[in-house]
């Protein structure tokens, strides 16, 4: 009786993993993309929509304490889920055009979304190593997707063999903090009283694998790399979903495991978050390929959001839910965009002189860009702006004022980057004579909600905000 | 008020829906671009209905009532902190609100003729009509957010419309310099908005206001100074000016309305709608009046030396809101907001005339070419033209009207205002830190000589004299047979313009006037209206001492063009403006190289650190710089092209990293 | 209790031998089995800390690494198999088109 109703805590987890298995062997008897495009998108939106009516619902721990559910979770569920779908959305028109139109991306996707599921819901340290294993894995496969191709298969490779190196340090974090609590739930580490050598150790090394997976400084070096090496719809589902999980559990296990200790890490998030905002929108600067300047950029905002979990109050934890919200959509449609542009001459065609007076060959796509670009930039009314605000508020209650500050300087140069694009998009004479054709409906439709919920949630970001406030007035 | 206060968001959401109506038409359909009446009457309504709107609201409010806010919906909500969309109506949003969109339907109306041969007609229509909208939300939002919304909107939509014709590569660089310049202010303007958050606990305006004594005067200084950075950057004061004279590159409507009218006074609007903050440091305000007078007078010597008629007239802005700071920062708020509404008359009166001659010297140059007459010249340069009365009749009236306005000859607008600024100022040097203020009047009194002498320098080289045109070229003789008269629809807007200037003044005639032959007088029906919204300082100077100061700058203002009119009466521009080079010597070339502040900028910051990357690391690469001026951006950018050769590519280099970071976290925990 | 420092400190050493390698090393396969080493090493902790608490979840956990080394070890060797057939090399250090 009990087991029945503690599947259905873990139900997009379910569909995720058994959609993953089916499309597998879709892929083995009938070999045909299409259908198991068809499939993921069908089973993708089923898991969405029962993660967004997860949100409504209760929230708790299942199976003996392995598993966390609604609320930050079912959120976290959300924008996995998402980024996946939208991913999955983006990326047929785009592999079909650059000739890597096969099934097994799909399956893959989904094997990679149900690592990130298993991360977000996660209460144990053996499940999130499982989650961000699972996760990964997958990842290094669809980087090198492209497997002829020199620089995907670096991509992969250069991926592969880091994240290898960083999963030894979290593990290792995770067995130290397994001797010093003798525990691998989150609760009981929090009650751990003996914090000795081993348990810092432990913390450190733990911080350092979310570090690695959330891209901050000086852990940040192979996400341009990887983001400009996969082919770039991979990369907008690595830069969305894989990092909103990431950041999710990181919220998990520092609210959850780590409260009493926040002080010390809050120091630690303090300085990496600073190096991260500084490096990340230094670096993006001086890129001449827009998908570079987008990991680049992603680093900075990652900067942005660390700022949220160095304050570390629960005001601040629900902004920087907001902010991964703003974020996923803002990057996939920007990343939607660069591969619409991409198809039409083949893959690497993503310099930024590349755009030159492209923006008005199809006016709609170069508006869609604008609209997810000033969002990034932090331009209110785009949700980026809220996102960016609600967090340094939060900072500033705390009294990290000068953090805010060095991220409201940092956001102020990134406009040049952001900027540059639209400059080359509009105005700049076009060189190359291409010709732009249409995108299909579903490709627009699908760039076109993401930029209305941008506008709406900046707009209107009152719906989301109170739903996330509540989370956190559960106390566990 | 509060009857009337539902009105105010359909004031704000008209221009919306113009935007979009044309926008949207726009875009769909190239039928409807044909259509520019259509587009350009539906913009225009959508200005002037708002207008109609607000003079309803004028004329059922009164001096001492209360202000009144409406909230559309909760924009902003997170613990006990919430943001609406929220309007407050006040006297002095009222004002401003009336300067927006009646000068704005004015020009809106005007920019029909003249950008009837454009291609992407809808398109500027569909942006001004964004640009007032933004504007209203900054003038009439009640908290500090939705202004900076507006704020951001207004450098979003001066960006669009500076570089509007982008085909043209430095009108894009115009832009965005235009656009840099202004972020560097608006992100102090954002920390300044964090830090009252952090002290007030809100962003509304009425508890900012009613919370001034939670700041101690160190904070008062500090957030001061920072909103005040972030005012000198819309309104281009030192040391941000140098992108409005850029920023003409433009079309003129455009300059005329964002660049003189409307955006520019921002940075005064917020300031003026902070009085009572600004007020509690008197180093502050000491601070804001050096930068108004420094302003005004640098931004007037430049303009003594251009011959670029539009380059004139932006000086001449940034030195006349150079004035409107020093008023600002002598406690003279009503003073300061008197001038930005006359300013705006004369000054959209002097944008437009000159938008005219421009109009009229292109059509020349056309007809040259038509008749295979191969003859280049810049038909902005008062060089080529004078004589130019007999040509364009109407044109020369307002334009001299508004010249003489600007002057400060009485009983034209400019006078009221400008002499109102002068009495302020002096008024200041009777209290905390006198002498200083009495320096910077007797600056500002300069600059008012000044003022006078090039505006009618200006006029004179314009209109005076004969058309030099075919003494430079001889293939350009006869010429002036294709002069012509701008079209009805442009005139009648500067008859409209030209009358404001002659009438607006009365508006603020100091009390001291009447008072001297009545005993007591009540006649300033602008410092009685804004008496509630903004806290002047006292006024203590004798009737005595006023009406010297009145005659005084009467005086100043004659003999400006008195000199003026012997120099340059007659065709003797560039004779005179030899002379005058030769008698200044270095100090005229400083003046004419705009003190090389772009060099400065450029030769002190981006240049040294482009040359010494490039030279000692070879890290920039060709294509790399757009070459716009930014020095924040070069800066890091130069730093960027340091730190990027970490990213060796090398698998081993980015495990040194990591293995860094994980010393530098285990050092941090462990060893604390 | 003397007994655990001499795995724990076995199991640093180890690490920190996986550590060097893969910093050292320009033989990507080499550079994989360094991390493996990393893995391996800390497997060792585990399984200490494991006895010293009586406790069955750092063996479960074990397990589990085992198994994510092995997934590991199946799509590396894939991907190392790819760089050499694009490279011609195994090489790190002659791998580097992505920088900057």
């Amino acid at each position: 009786m009990e087991s029945a109703n503690e599947l259905l805590t873990i139900l997009p987890l379910i569909i995720i993993g058994a959609a993953g298995l089916f499309v597998m062997m879709l892929d083995a008897f009938t070999g045909s993309a299409r259908l198991a495009y068809l499939a993921t998108i069908l089973f993708s939106a089923a898991a969405l929509a029962v993660a967004v009516s997860d949100l409504f619902g209760p929230m708790g721990e299942s199976f003996h304490g392995l598993i966390t559910y609604g609320g930050t979770s079912s959120f976290g569920m959300v924008l996995v889920m998402t980024g996946t779908l939208f991913s999955v959305i983006l990326s047929r028109d785009y592999l079909e055009k650059t000739g890597m139109h096969i099934a097994e991306v799909y399956s893959m996707i989904l094997f990679a979304a149900f690592g990130m599921l298993l991360l977000v819901s996660s209460n144990n340290l053996v499940t999130l190593f499982l989650g961000i294993e699972t996760m990964s894995i997958s990842l290094y496969v669809l980087a090198g997707l492209v497997k002829n191709h020199k620089k995907s298969v670096e991509a992969a490779l250069k991926y592969f063999l880091l994240g290898a190196f960083a999963t030894g340090f979290l593990l290792y974090g995770i067995a130290l903090l397994y001797g010093a609590s003798g525990s691998t739930f989150l609760v009981d580490i929090a009650a751990t009283e003996d914090k000795g050598m081993i348990y810092w150790a432990g913390v450190g090394l733990l911080l350092v694998g979310f570090f690695f997976k959330i891209s901050a400084v000086p852990f940040h070096m192979w996400t341009p790399d990887v983001y400009q090496g996969a082919p770039t719809t991979i990369t907008a589902f690595m830069a969305t979903a894989s990092k909103a999980a990431a950041f999710v559990a990181f919220i998990l296990v520092l609210s959850r495991a780590l409260p009493d200790a926040r002080a010390d890490w809050s120091d630690v998030i303090w300085l990496f978050a600073l190096l991260t905002m500084v490096v990340g929108n230094i670096l993006a600067l001086v890129q001449d390929n827009v998908k570079r300047m987008l990991a680049y950029s992603s680093i900075a905002h990652a900067g942005y959001i660390m700022i949220g979990l160095a304050a570390g109050t629960d005001a601040a934890y629900s902004a920087v839910l907001f902010y991964l919200f703003a974020y996923t959509l803002m990057n996939i449609g920007a990343f939607g965009i660069v591969a619409y542009y991409e198809w039409h001459k083949g893959y690497d065609f993503t310099e930024v002189s590349n755009y030159s007076g492209l923006g008005f060959k199809q006016p709609i796509m170069g508006v869609l860009m604008s609209v997810f670009l000033f969002s990034m930039v932090g331009i209110p009314p785009f949700a980026g702006f809220i996102g960016k605000y609600r967090v340094f508020a939060a900072a500033v209650d705390e009294g990290l004022i000068s953090l805010v500050i060095v991220g409201v300087l940092a956001s102020a140069a990134s406009v040049y980057y952001y900027l540059r694009v639209l400059v080359h998009l509009f105005m700049k004479e076009s060189e190359n004579g291409i010709v732009l054709s249409r995108p299909g409906t579903l490709y627009t439709a699908s760039l076109l909600i993401l930029a209305a919920l941008t506008i709406f949630f900046g707009i209107n970001p009152g719906v989301l905000t109170d739903l996330l406030g509540s989370f956190w007035t559960v106390q566990y | 008020m509060d009857a009337y206060v539902h009105l105010v968001p359909w004031i704000v959401l008209i221009p919306l829906a113009g935007f979009l109506f044309n926008g949207l038409l726009g875009m769909a359909s190239g039928t409807f671009r044909e259509q520019k009446n259509l587009i350009g009457g539906v913009a225009t309504l959508a200005v002037f209905i708002p207008f109609l709107l607000a003079l309803w609201l004028f004329f059922a409010m009164s001096g001492d009532s209360d202000a009144a806010t409406v909230s559309l919906f909760t924009w902003i909500e997170a613990g006990s902190f919430t943001t609406d969309i929220g309007y407050r109506l006040d006297q002095l949003s009222l004002l401003m609100t009336l300067v927006v969109t009646g000068v704005g339907a004015l020009i809106h109306l005007y920019a029909i003729g003249y950008m009837a041969g454009d291609e992407g007609f809808w398109k500027f229509f569909a942006f001004m009509n964004l640009f007032i909208f933004a504007m209203l939300n900054l003038v009439l939002a009640d908290n500090m957010l939705l202004l900076f919304l507006g704020w951001e909107g207004v450098g979003l939509c001066s960006y669009l419309l500076i570089g509007f014709w982008y085909t043209d590569m430095a009108k894009s660089d115009a832009a965005k310099k235009a656009f840099m310049y202004n972020r560097v202010g608006d992100f102090a303007f954002l920390i300044a908005m964090f830090m009252i958050f952090q002290i007030v606990g809100s962003l509304r305006f009425e508890d900012i206001l009613s919370g001034t004594g939670l700041f101690t005067t160190d904070q008062v200084f500090i957030i001061g100074l920072l909103i005040l950075i972030g005012a000198t950057g819309k309104s281009a004061q030192i040391p941000l000016f140098v992108w409005l004279p850029d920023a003409m590159a433009g079309p003129t409507p455009v300059s005329a309305l964002i660049h003189a009218a409307t955006m520019v006074t921002s940075g005064i609007y917020v300031i003026s709608r902070l009085s009572p903050f600004f007020m509690q440091s008197p180093e502050l305000m000491l601070f804001v009046a050096v930068i108004g007078a420094f302003t005004a007078v640098v931004a007037a010597t430049i303009a003594l030396t251009k011959y670029d008629i539009k380059a004139v007239l932006a000086y001449s802005t940034v030195s006349q809101l150079g004035f409107m700071f020093l008023a600002l920062g002598s406690g003279a708020y009503v003073a300061a907001m008197f001038h930005v509404v006359t300013h705006a008359f004369f000054k959209a009166c002097l944008f437009l005339g000159s938008g005219s001659v421009i109009h009229a010297m292109h059509h020349v140059e056309h007809k040259l070419h038509e008749e295979g007459k191969h003859v280049h010249f810049d038909a902005q340069d008062m060089r080529y033209m004078g004589g130019l009365r007999k040509y364009l009749p109407h044109t020369y009236k307002t334009f001299l009207i508004a010249t003489i306005a600007i002057a400060g000859i009485p009983p034209l607008a400019g006078f009221f205002s400008k002499d109102e600024i002068l009495v302020m100022t002096f008024n200041a040097g009777m209290g905390t830190y006198g002498a200083v203020y009495i320096g910077l009047w007797a600056i500002a009194l300069i600059t008012a000589f000044m003022t006078a002498f090039y505006m009618f320098r200006l006029t004179l080289g314009t209109f005076h004299g004969e058309f030099r045109l075919p003494q430079k070229f001889s293939e350009a003789k006869g010429a002036e047979e294709h002069l012509h008269e701008s079209p009805v629809t442009m005139t009648s807007v500067l008859w409209v313009l030209a009358a404001l200037s002659i009438v607006g003044g009365f508006i603020g005639i100091p009390n001291f006037v009447v008072a001297t032959f009545t005993g007591t007088a009540d006649v300033n029906l602008l410092s009685n209206w804004l008496d509630r919204t903004t806290m002047d300082a006292d006024l203590t100077l004798s009737k005595l001492v006023e009406w010297f100061l009145l005659f005084g700058s009467v005086l100043v203002a004659a003999a400006g063009i008195f000199v003026a009119y012997r120099l340059y009466e007659g065709d003797q521009l560039e004779a005179s403006d030899a002379r005058i080079s030769e008698r200044f010597g270095a100090m005229y070339q400083v003046w004419s190289d705009k003190y090389k502040i772009d060099e400065i900028y450029e030769g002190a910051i981006v240049r040294p650190t482009v040359r010494f990357s490039e030279r000692v690391l070879d890290v920039f690469d060709k294509k790399g710089i757009d070459g716009f001026v930014n020095f924040i951006a070069a800066a890091v950018r130069f730093t960027g092209g340091v730190v990027r050769y970490f990213q060796t590519g090398m698998i081993q280099s980015y495990a040194y990293g990591i293995v860094l970071g994980v010393i530098l976290v285990i050092y941090m925990l462990l060893f604390r | 209790m003397m007994e655990m420092d001499w795995y724990l400190g076995l199991s640093a050493v180890l690490f920190t031998i996986g550590v060097i390698g893969v910093l050292t090393r320009k033989n990507a396969i080499v550079i994989f089995m360094c991390a493996e080493l990393m893995l391996n090493s800390v497997n060792l902790t585990l399984v200490s800390f494991s006895a010293q608490l009586g406790d069955v979840h750092g063996q479960i956990l074990v397990f589990f690494a085992l198994c994510v080394a092995a997934a590991e070890a199946a799509v590396g060797l894939a991907i190392i198999i790819a760089i050499y057939r694009n490279n011609l090399t195994v090489d790190v250090t002659k791998i580097n088109l992505l920088r900057w």
